[in-house]
């Protein structure tokens, strides 16, 4: 056991927080169109200095990170208070699934421009009637003159409205019990029989979106692990997304927590033993949050593959980044309810944590089922 | 960076997982609970092992190991739920090592790290020593003040058993006017045995968690088996993650206690603080998996749950802990980038 980093760990980390320290552009600016810009530029100044993709295989374009290296990476962007980079559902899902399971052409075709943030990716998985219960999901592809054509409703759909390309699954074998007839596709979003429409967010954001295909026509040669192979090929997405999480939400919430007692310090309240006790919890599940990913990264390290545990860090980090928030507005008090209360944005969008990517009750099924080895219900 | 045991470290596991199965059956436990008693044989072959003084140094006849080779073993105690003066006299083992004089180290060492001549530790709250393990048959107690420590025979203290509802551990109350000063303030040693017991906690959890995951696969009400629903699927989960969350602090406590000691105040306290609370809570949650069974006497799971609320309570409670996290904890110095 050793919890320190080898000496060329800690100078990877030093060079990259010299890096940041120079380089990091700052908050985002007001405006979603603004916003949007920023993380690009930056994602193209991360590609510039090599950090874009950084996890990829150096033959794709990126640095072929280990483990360790890339929970640094996420903590010390949490820690630098960095923007994400634009691109970062291609960089996360995308790209990995594609460099998983997708063929030569493939990658020449995707891999570069989800780096360079050319081309934006988005997650067309979700449906209005199918959200936890992702493989019944009903949109259609049908196979004619050697292409298909998709017809169907997403919805939830992060960053639809300026991607170009979209990880699509659909269903190809409606005869097929249901895991079995799914097909994953890179779907073109730059055509006519695509509509993006936005949703906005209780935040008032509109961060996700609707949409409508009607015979939206999507190549051969986008298919990804082959027809019918749809739902291990998303299972390898949802994998990616939620290991990716770990270390880096953990560094993420722990900047968070400084500024909670920062603001514990401001109003007074430091000394107030309720909210001691929960200061004094919240540090602590913070630390394991960190503690736990570590665990996991050691355990992959050994066993190569990231095991169902990895549900655990998404669950835990959702629970503490709400009750963070929370006792952030209860301490502010009647000042917690303006709009404008630096809080008031970060404790709203906090509610969706336990639903993005799986919810809770989903991750603790898949707990229970896989890791702890209890009976399904089904 | 590598947060996984050695490879001598897994054989210790090993070693202490199956020794324990074998000498401590559960019915073995009850034996032994229901007449408070200690199984001496079992804990002479452990002092034989060298387990009594596995951290303590050579030279004073331990084995020279660390605070994390400790953790394993208290963990698997925990688990086994066995009932031996161990964690007494490691306490007082700990104390000794980390906070007393020479003299105190050369006089009472060797008999803790045999076994032959056992310790424990008391901390004083309101004038006494409330919840001392092993204070009847201990040779030595090592008093904590919160400012301080000190050292007396057993002879030299006012030592008044109690029973608590903890039937595989022997408590007293013990008050002593003074004794022979450790060295300062105790440095850290209190923190070291909070490590210790945090540990025991999550084995305790450990066990009670397996034995709802158990009975829930098994139990079946309405024509299936109760795990399938999720009422109860989800309380086992949630003792998964915090079990998993227990370990992962006793284990991080332990090492910081052998690399970084100057971490270990805050890790120890996070520790014992998340374990005490996650022990109990993971108990009460395997009761209610079992219904009525699990409120029988002839059930074991009570054993386990009421070592994980006395051992919540034992040297440091998770309220007092919570505050002093909030206290030692500025965000930096809790949880650096690893360095
Ligand atoms: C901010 C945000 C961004 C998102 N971005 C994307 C995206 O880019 N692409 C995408 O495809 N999706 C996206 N999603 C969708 C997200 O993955 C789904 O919302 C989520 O999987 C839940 O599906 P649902 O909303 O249909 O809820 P439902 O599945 O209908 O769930 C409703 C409630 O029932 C519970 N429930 C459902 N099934 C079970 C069960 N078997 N056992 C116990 N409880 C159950 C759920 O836990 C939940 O509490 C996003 C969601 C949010 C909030």
């Amino acid at each position: 056991m050793d919890l320190t980093l080898s000496p060329s760990e800690r100078e990877f980390r030093d060079r990259l927080r010299a890096w940041l320290a120079g380089n990091n552009p700052g908050p985002d600016p007001p405006g979603d169109d603004a916003a949007f810009e920023h993380r690009r530029d930056w994602q193209r100044k991360l590609f510039d200095a090599g950090y874009a993709g950084f996890a990829w295989p150096k033959e794709y374009g990126g640095q072929g990170a280990t483990l360790v290296e890339q929970a640094i990476f996420g903590e010390e962007m949490a820690r630098a208070k960095a923007p994400q980079p634009v691109n970062i559902l291609g960089l996360v899902m995308g790209g990995p699934v594609v460099i998983h399971h997708g063929t030569e052409e493939q990658k020449e075709r995707w891999l570069r421009p989800i780096l360079t943030a050319d081309e934006i990716w988005c997650q067309g998985f979700s449906e209005p009637e199918s959200g936890s219960d992702l493989a019944s999901l009903k949109t259609r592809a049908i196979k004619s003159n050697g292409e298909w054509l998709v017809t169907g409703q997403k919805v939830w759909t992060t960053y639809a409205r300026r991607s170009k390309w979209c990880m699509l699954v659909a269903r190809t074998d409606p005869d097929a019990p249901k895991h079995q007839g799914l097909t994953y596709f890179i779907m073109d979003m730059e055509q006519d029989a695509v509509q993006v429409r936005p949703l906005a967010q209780i935040t008032g954001e509109p961060e996700f979106n609707e949409l409508f295909m009607e015979e939206a026509r999507i190549p051969d040669e986008n298919v990804v692990g082959g027809v019918g192979n749809g739902w291990g090929v998303a299972i390898t997405t949802l994998m990616n997304e939620r290991a990716g999480l770990g270390a880096a939400s953990a560094a993420g919430v722990r900047i968070a927590l400084g500024e909670l007692r920062e603001l514990a310090d401001e109003r007074g309240v430091a000394d107030d033993p309720v909210v001691r006790q929960r200061i004094g919890q919240l540090t602590i599940e913070v630390e394991l949050l960190r503690l736990n990913a570590w665990r996991g990264l050691s355990a992959i390290m050994k066993r190569g593959v990231p095991g169902p545990e990895g549900s655990l860090p998404k669950w835990q980090w959702s629970e503490v980044n709400q009750a963070l928030t929370e006792l952030a507005i209860d301490i502010l008090g009647e000042d917690g309810a303006a709009w404008d209360s630096p809080w008031a944005y970060r404790f709203l969008r906090a509610r969706a944590n336990s639903i993005e990517g799986g919810t809770t009750e989903i991750l603790k099924n898949i707990v229970a089922e896989r890791v702890l080895g209890l009976p399904k219900l089904r | 960076m590598n947060f996984d045991f050695t490879d001598d470290q897994h054989a210790i596991k090993r070693t202490a997982k199956d020794f324990l199965a074998d000498r401590f059956t559960l019915e073995r436990v009850r034996e032994l609970a229901e007449s408070r008693e200690y199984d001496d044989a079992a804990w002479r072959e452990m002092c034989e092992l060298g387990w009594a003084g596995i951290f303590a140094s050579e030279r004073y006849g331990g084995q020279g190991l660390g605070m994390v080779e400790l953790v394993i073993l208290m963990e698997e105690l925990g688990y086994a739920l066995a009932p031996v003066p161990f964690l007494s006299n490691a306490a007082a083992g700990l104390a000794l090592q980390f906070a007393g004089t020479p003299e105190q180290r050369e006089r009472w060492l060797p008999g803790i790290a045999s076994g032959g001549a056992r310790g424990t530790v008391g901390l004083v709250g309101g004038g006494e020593a409330r919840l001392v393990p092993d204070a009847e048959s201990a040779e030595v107690i090592v008093i904590f003040t919160g400012v301080g420590g000190f050292v007396v025979e057993r002879s030299g203290a006012d030592v008044e058993p109690i029973e608590t509802i903890d039937l595989t551990r022997r408590f007293a109350r013990v008050r002593a006017d003074g004794g022979d000063p450790l060295v300062g303030d105790g440095g850290d040693a209190p923190y070291r045995i909070a490590t210790a017991v945090a540990a025991e906690l999550t084995g305790v959890g450990q066990r009670g968690m397996e034995m709802a995951v158990q009975y829930a696969r098994e139990r079946k009400q309405f024509g299936r088996p109760i795990g399938a629903y999720q009422a109860v699927s989800h309380r086992c989960a949630q003792m998964l993650l915090e079990v998993e969350g227990a370990r992962s602090a006793s284990y991080y406590a332990g090492w910081c206690a052998d690399a970084e000691p100057e971490t270990l105040p805050l890790a120890a306290s996070m520790a014992k603080a998340y374990a005490s609370d996650a022990g109990w809570r993971v108990t009460a949650s395997s009761l209610q998996v079992h219904g009525g069974i699990g409120f029988t006497w002839e059930h074991d799971l009570h054993f386990f749950l009421k070592r994980a609320k006395v051992d919540g309570m034992l040297y440091g409670s998770a309220g007092e802990l919570r505050d002093d996290v909030a206290a030692l904890s500025g965000v930096e110095a809790v949880a650096p980038a690893p360095a």
